[in-house]
C-alpha cells in the first residue's frame, strides 16, 4: 500500500519481509478498567489495589465508562467501525501477577473492528524522501493489564506488585501490512501522536504505557508466507525498528543457511541489540476462552440519538475528535508552504509543534513560517541534540524562542549568534530573555558602518599578500579577507556587507 | 428463662415494640438454642459477641421507638459462602478455612442495615457443589425433623444450603440466606419444611457471594413463612452498582393482602408433565395432585403444559457448571488469600500443591472436566452447544407462560433421604436426581419458591414448588401465601 515514491530498501536474494504489529496501550484514566483503584505510575508497591484487583472471592467487575469512551474515541480516530454490542471474555492462564487466573479481554466481539492507519515513513538524515504507508487495523479491544512479578533467584523469592493489575488497556491488532523495521517504527510513532492528541494514552513507553509486539516472517517473492516469530514487549520506537530489522536478518541468515524458523516468542534485548528466545513461552497455550458471565454485553450507540446517561454515545464522540497529525501536516504544507519533510519533523514532536504554533499564532505578529520552522529544526534541535536534551526537558519558553527568530529575521543576530544565545538560555533554564542575553554578552550584529570600515582597513593592512593576490585577479581572495573580519568580529559582521565594503576600498 | 420465641417475624417485631421481649434476651435465647442444637451441625461458626453487640443496638432502637424495620432485632443466619466482614467465610472448604473477608456481601449488608442480627454462618457443601450438605470439611448437617443426638444415621438436610434450612427449621433463626444455582436453596427448604425462595436472576446482588456458576447463582431466602420471606426479600432486593448483572431499575417493595383476601379466580396454573418423572414418590405425587385440586376448587384453572427440554437441563447444567467452576477456581492459587502449601520450590509447585491440598475430589473433578470442555477444540462441541440448549430450556418456560400464569411442580422427588442411602451414589448422580425439578428455573433465570405442604408418613416435610415468569415475584408470593394458609404447615412447628 505504498502511496508515494521512496521504496523501502530491497533485501538480498529477493527475500521479502512481512510484519504485523500488536500494540498494548494503557488507557489514560484515573481508575482501573473494572475497579475503583487508582491508576498512578510508580506508586508505592501494592498501594493501588482494590479487593477486585487482588481477586478476593465474591468481588465482581464493574466496567469503567471512561475507558469505553476513550476506546471509542481512539477507534473512531483510526477509522474503525465501533460495534454496537461488544462482549468480554476470560482468557485463562496461571501466572503469579494474574491473580484471578484469567484476564478479562474481548475475544469474540471487540469494541471496534476494521480501521486503517496511514503514516509517513521518514527518518531525517537516513531516508532521502518520505513515503506513505498504510496498515489495516484488524480490531481494537479493551482488556486488563496484569500485575508485575519480580524474581530474586538468589533469595529464591518472587514478589508481586498488583498496582498494574487491572489497569485498562486497548489492544490494537494491525494486519501484517508492513515490510521494514522503519515502517513499523513509523506506524508506532504515528499512533503515539494520535493517541496523545486524543488523550487516550500517555504513550510513555519508558513507563510501559505503550508496548509493542511484532510478528515477523520472511519469504521469497511469489512463495507462501514464511513461519513467523513474535518479538514481545518492545519498549521504544527506535527499538521497534532495531528489533524487527535484527529479526529479519536473523531469519534470512537461518534460511539462507538451510535452517528452519520456529514459531516462537522472542524478546528484544536492548543492551545486546538482539532478539532472544523466551523459554517459558515454548508450550502452545490453550487459553480456554469463556464469556465473562459477570459483565453484561457492552452497548454503544453508533447511530441516531440515545440517552447519554445510559450508554456511551459514539456519535457524539465522533463529532468531537481533535485534529489528527496527518491533517496538521497537510495544513503545514498547504497553508504555510513548507516542505513535507519539514511538516513531518514538526508534527512528529508535539513540543516542537507546539512551539511552532505558539510562535506563529502570537497575536499582532506576522512571522514567516519558513523562518520559524528553519530556526526550530536547524538551530534549536541541533543545539538540543548537542546537549543531549529532549525537547520536552528544554525550559526555554515559546516567547523566548519567538524573540530569537525575530532577531534573526531582523538581522540583529545571525545563525551563529542565535546558537550562542540559545545555548546560554538553555544553561540559564530560560529565566532571562534572549534579547537581554544578547545585550549582556554583546552577541549582536555590528551595524555601525564606520566600525566595519575600520575592520576592513585593518584586514587590508594586516594581509598584504592576500590583497596582492586579489589585485592580480583572484576574486575569491576577497572572501578570505571577509573571513578574517568575521574572525576578528566574532562572526558579528554581515559577510555580504564586508565584502561590499572591501570591494569599494580596493578599487 | 427459656420462653419460646414467636414463630413469625411480625409477631417478634410486635413483642419488641411492646417491649414484652428484648432483642438482647431474644438473642441470648437463640444462642443457647444454637448451643443445644449443635449436634445438627447447622452452623460452621456462630458469632455470639457480634450478635449480642448488634442486639444491644437493636434494643436501644426499640426502646426509643425507632426500629429500622420489621427485621430489627431478628436473628438470622447466613450461608458460609457470603462474605461477612471480620467473620470467617469458608465455603466449607479447606481452601478458605482461614479466609476472613474485609467486606460484607451486599445482601448481608442490607440485612444488617435493617437491624437483623447475625447468629452465625451456616454449613454447606464445599463451594455449593452438592445437594445434601454432606460434602463439608465440617461434616454433614442433619435434618432437624429426624435427627436423634448420638445416632450415626440421620436424614440429610438437602443442600447445598442445608445449614441455613436447618437453622430456620430448628427455630434458631427467623430467616437465613442461602444461595441457589441449581436448587441449592429450594432443595434443603423442601427437605426441612421451610419456605425456600430463589428470585429472578438480577434482582438480588451477588456481590460478596463466592461464586459457583455466576450466570445462574442467586442469593436465596429461607424462612418459616411466606410473609417473612417477602419481608426479607423486600429488604435486600434491588440494584447494586457493585454487581453489573443486577437489574438497574428501582425495586418497588411488594406488598400482599391478607391471605383471606387473596382471590385465585382466573389464575391459570400449569402442571408440567415432564416433572412427573421417574423416581417421583407416591407421597409427593399425591401432595402435588391435592394442591392442584385445591387451587382448582378455589377458582383457578389447572392445565397440563409441556416443557420438553426439562430432562436436558441436568446435562446442560453439568457442562456450564463445570466450565464456570474451572474458571472461578483459577484464583485459588495460595498467593493472595486462601490455603497456601509449604511446598514452594517454584511458583508452579506452590500452585499445584496448594490446590491439591485445598480442594476436595468433587471440586477437582469439576475443574478438570470444565477445563476439558473449554479447550479450543471442544468449546463448540460442549460449551457453545450447552448454551444453545440452555436457550431452548428458557424458551420452554417462555412458551408455557404464554398459556399459564404459574407452574406447580414438586421441589424434590421424595422426603429427605437417609444419609446412609444418599452417600451410596456419587456427587454427580446425587445432583442429577436432586436437582431435576429445581434446576430448570436457574436456566431460565425465573423466580421459584418451595413451600412446605405436609408431613409424610415418616413425619418428614413434603414440599411443592411454584415457578413464575421473570419479575413476577408478586404473583408467586400471592399464590404461595394462599396455599400456605390452606395447608397450615406451620402447625407442625408447635
Amino acid at each position: 500500500a505504498t502511496k508515494a515514491a521512496g521504496k523501502p530498501a530491497t533485501r538480498p536474494n529477493r527475500w521479502k519481509s512481512v510484519i504485523g504489529l500488536e500494540v498494548h496501550a494503557q488507557i489514560q484514566t484515573n481508575s482501573k478498567l473494572f475497579s475503583g483503584a487508582e491508576v498512578a505510575f510508580s506508586s508505592p508497591i501494592n498501594s493501588c489495589v482494590s479487593l477486585f484487583d487482588a481477586s478476593i472471592p465474591g468481588t465482581l467487575p464493574v466496567l469503567n465508562r471512561k475507558c469505553v469512551e476513550l476506546g471509542v474515541r481512539t477507534a473512531l480516530a483510526l477509522g474503525c467501525k465501533v460495534n454496537s454490542v461488544s462482549m468480554f471474555d476470560r482468557k485463562h492462564y496461571f501466572y503469579a501477577d494474574l491473580p484471578a487466573g484469567y484476564q478479562i479481554t474481548q475475544q469474540r466481539a471487540p469494541l471496534a473492528r476494521g480501521g486503517l492507519l496511514s503514516f509517513p515513513v521518514f527518518v531525517p538524515g537516513v531516508s532521502r524522501k518520505p513515503y506513505y504507508k498504510s496498515a489495516r487495523l484488524h480490531q481494537l479491544q479493551l482488556e486488563q493489564d496484569s500485575g508485575k512479578s519480580l524474581h530474586d533467584p538468589v533469595e529464591r523469592k518472587s514478589l508481586v506488585d498488583l498496582n498494574r493489575a487491572g489497569v485498562p488497556l486497548m489492544e490494537l491488532v494491525f494486519e501484517p501490512d508492513l515490510e521494514t523495521g522503519e515502517e513499523a517504527a513509523a506506524l508506532v510513532k504515528e499512533l503515539i501522536l494520535i493517541l496523545t492528541r486524543l488523550g487516550s494514552c500517555s504513550c510513555r513507553m519508558e513507563e510501559g504505557a505503550l508496548r509493542v509486539d511484532a510478528n515477523i516472517s520472511v519469504h521469497k517473492e511469489n512463495t507462501p508466507l514464511g513461519t513467523r516469530t513474535e518479538v514481545k514487549n518492545i519498549g521504544s520506537v527506535r527499538a521497534v525498528a532495531q528489533a524487527i530489522e535484527f529479526e529479519i536478518e536473523r531469519q534470512i541468515g537461518i534460511l539462507d543457511g538451510g535452517g528452519k524458523i520456529f514459531n516462537e516468542t522472542r524478546a528484544w534485548d536492548a543492551a545486546g541489540r538482539q532478539t532472544i528466545a523466551m523459554r517459558d513461552k515454548e508450550v502452545v497455550q490453550d487459553y480456554r476462552f469463556m464469556p465473562e458471565p459477570n459483565l453484561p454485553p457492552l452497548h454503544v450507540n453508533v447511530d441516531g440519538e440515545c440517552d447519554a446517561d445510559v450508554v456511551v454515545d459514539a456519535v457524539h464522540i465522533g463529532s468531537s475528535l481533535p485534529e489528527l497529525p496527518e491533517e496538521t501536516r497537510r495544513q503545514i504544507v498547504e497553508i504555510h508552504n513548507l516542505t513535507p519533510e519539514m511538516a513531518i519533523i514538526l508534527v512528529n514532536d508535539i513540543t516542537l509543534y507546539n512551539h511552532f504554533r505558539t510562535i506563529l499564532d502570537e497575536p499582532g505578529k506576522a512571522r514567516s513560517p519558513k523562518a520559524v520552522a528553519n530556526f526550530l529544526i536547524n538551530e534549536l534541535l541541533t543545539i538540543l541534540n548537542k546537549n543531549k536534551i529532549d525537547i520536552e526537558e528544554c525550559r526555554i519558553p515559546s516567547t523566548h524562542l519567538a524573540e530569537v527568530t525575530d532577531m534573526l529575521e531582523g538581522n540583529i543576530i545571525n545563525a551563529y549568534l542565535a546558537r550562542l544565545i540559545v545555548q546560554e538560555a538553555l544553561d540559564g533554564e530560560g529565566r532571562e530573555s534572549p534579547a537581554l542575553l544578547a545585550q549582556r554578552n554583546d552577541w549582536l550584529m555590528i551595524t555601525d558602518t564606520e566600525r566595519i570600515e575600520a575592520m576592513c582597513k585593518d584586514a587590508i593592512k594586516n594581509n598584504p599578500k592576500v590583497v596582492e593576490k586579489y589585485r592580480k585577479g583572484k576574486e575569491k581572495m576577497l572572501y578570505a579577507l571577509a573571513g578574517e573580519i568575521a574572525k576578528v568580529s566574532e562572526q558579528k559582521v554581515d559577510m555580504a556587507k564586508s565584502v561590499d565594503l572591501l570591494k569599494n576600498m580596493l578599487k | 428463662m427459656n420462653r419460646r420465641l414467636p414463630l413469625k417475624l411480625k409477631e417478634l417485631s410486635e413483642c419488641f415494640r411492646t417491649q414484652t421481649l428484648d432483642p438482647v434476651s431474644a438473642t441470648e435465647q437463640i444462642l443457647q438454642l444454637a448451643n443445644r442444637l449443635q449436634h445438627l451441625n447447622a452452623f460452621i461458626r456462630t458469632s455470639p459477641e457480634k450478635a449480642l453487640a448488634q442486639a444491644e443496638k437493636s434494643s436501644t432502637r426499640h426502646k426509643t421507638g425507632k426500629p429500622l424495620s420489621l427485621l430489627d432485632g431478628a436473628p438470622i443466619a447466613v450461608k458460609d459462602n457470603f462474605c461477612t466482614k471480620g467473620i470467617h467465610t469458608t465455603c466449607a472448604a479447606r481452601m478458605l478455612e482461614n479466609f476472613v473477608p474485609t467486606y460484607n456481601a451486599t445482601v448481608y449488608e442490607r440485612l444488617a442495615r435493617n437491624g437483623a442480627i447475625l447468629v452465625g454462618k451456616t454449613n454447606m457443601d464445599q463451594y455449593g457443589m452438592g445437594s445434601g450438605t454432606v460434602d463439608s470439611i465440617f461434616g454433614p448437617t442433619k435434618n432437624y425433623w429426624d435427627a436423634v443426638e448420638g445416632e450415626s444415621d440421620f436424614r440429610i438436610a438437602g443442600g447445598s444450603s442445608g445449614g441455613s434450612a436447618v437453622a430456620v427449621a430448628s427455630g434458631i433463626c427467623f430467616a437465613a440466606l442461602g444461595s441457589d444455582t441449581g436448587g441449592s436453596t429450594r432443595n434443603p427448604a423442601s427437605y426441612c419444611g421451610v419456605v425456600g425462595f430463589k428470585p429472578t436472576y438480577g434482582l438480588l446482588s451477588r456481590y460478596g457471594l463466592i461464586p459457583l456458576v455466576n450466570s445462574m447463582d442467586v442469593p436465596g431466602i429461607l424462612t418459616r413463612t411466606v410473609d417473612d420471606c417477602l419481608a426479607v426479600f423486600n429488604a435486600i432486593a434491588g440494584p447494586d452498582d457493585r454487581d453489573s448483572t443486577t437489574i438497574k431499575t428501582f425495586f418497588k417493595p411488594i406488598s400482599l393482602p391478607d391471605a383471606s383476601k387473596i382471590c385465585l379466580k382466573g389464575l391459570k396454573v400449569g402442571i408440567p408433565i415432564e416433572y412427573h418423572c421417574e423416581g417421583l414418590s407416591d407421597e409427593v405425587l399425591t401432595t402435588w395432585t391435592k394442591v392442584a385440586d385445591m387451587l382448582e376448587d378455589a377458582g383457578a384453572s389447572v392445565h397440563p403444559v409441556s416443557l420438553p427440554y426439562t430432562s436436558a437441563s441436568i446435562f446442560v447444567y453439568s457442562i456450564l457448571n463445570q466450565c464456570e467452576v474451572a474458571s472461578n477456581m483459577a484464583r485459588y492459587d495460595g498467593i493472595e488469600f486462601g490455603h497456601r502449601s509449604d511446598e514452594d520450590a517454584s511458583t508452579e509447585q506452590l500452585y499445584a500443591k496448594s490446590r491439591a491440598e485445598g480442594f476436595n475430589g468433587v471440586v477437582k473433578n469439576r475443574i478438570l472436566s470444565g477445563n476439558f470442555f473449554l479447550l479450543r477444540k471442544n468449546y463448540d462441541k460442549y460449551f457453545e452447544k450447552a448454551l444453545k440448549v440452555r436457550r431452548l430450556i428458557a424458551n420452554d418456560f417462555d412458551r408455557a407462560f404464554q398459556e399459564v400464569d404459574i407452574l406447580l411442580t414438586p421441589t424434590t422427588l421424595s422426603d429427605a433421604p437417609r444419609y446412609s442411602e444418599f452417600i451410596q451414589s456419587n456427587n454427580r448422580d446425587q445432583c442429577a436426581v436432586q436437582d431435576f425439578c429445581t434446576q430448570p428455573a436457574n436456566m431460565g433465570g425465573i423466580p421459584a419458591l418451595s413451600l412446605p405442604i405436609r408431613l409424610s408418613e415418616q413425619r418428614l416435610p413434603i414440599s411443592l414448588q411454584l415457578m413464575a415468569p421473570n419479575f413476577s415475584e408478586k404473583r408467586l408470593f400471592k399464590v404461595a401465601k394462599w396455599i400456605e394458609e390452606q395447608v397450615k404447615f406451620e402447625t407442625n412447628y408447635n
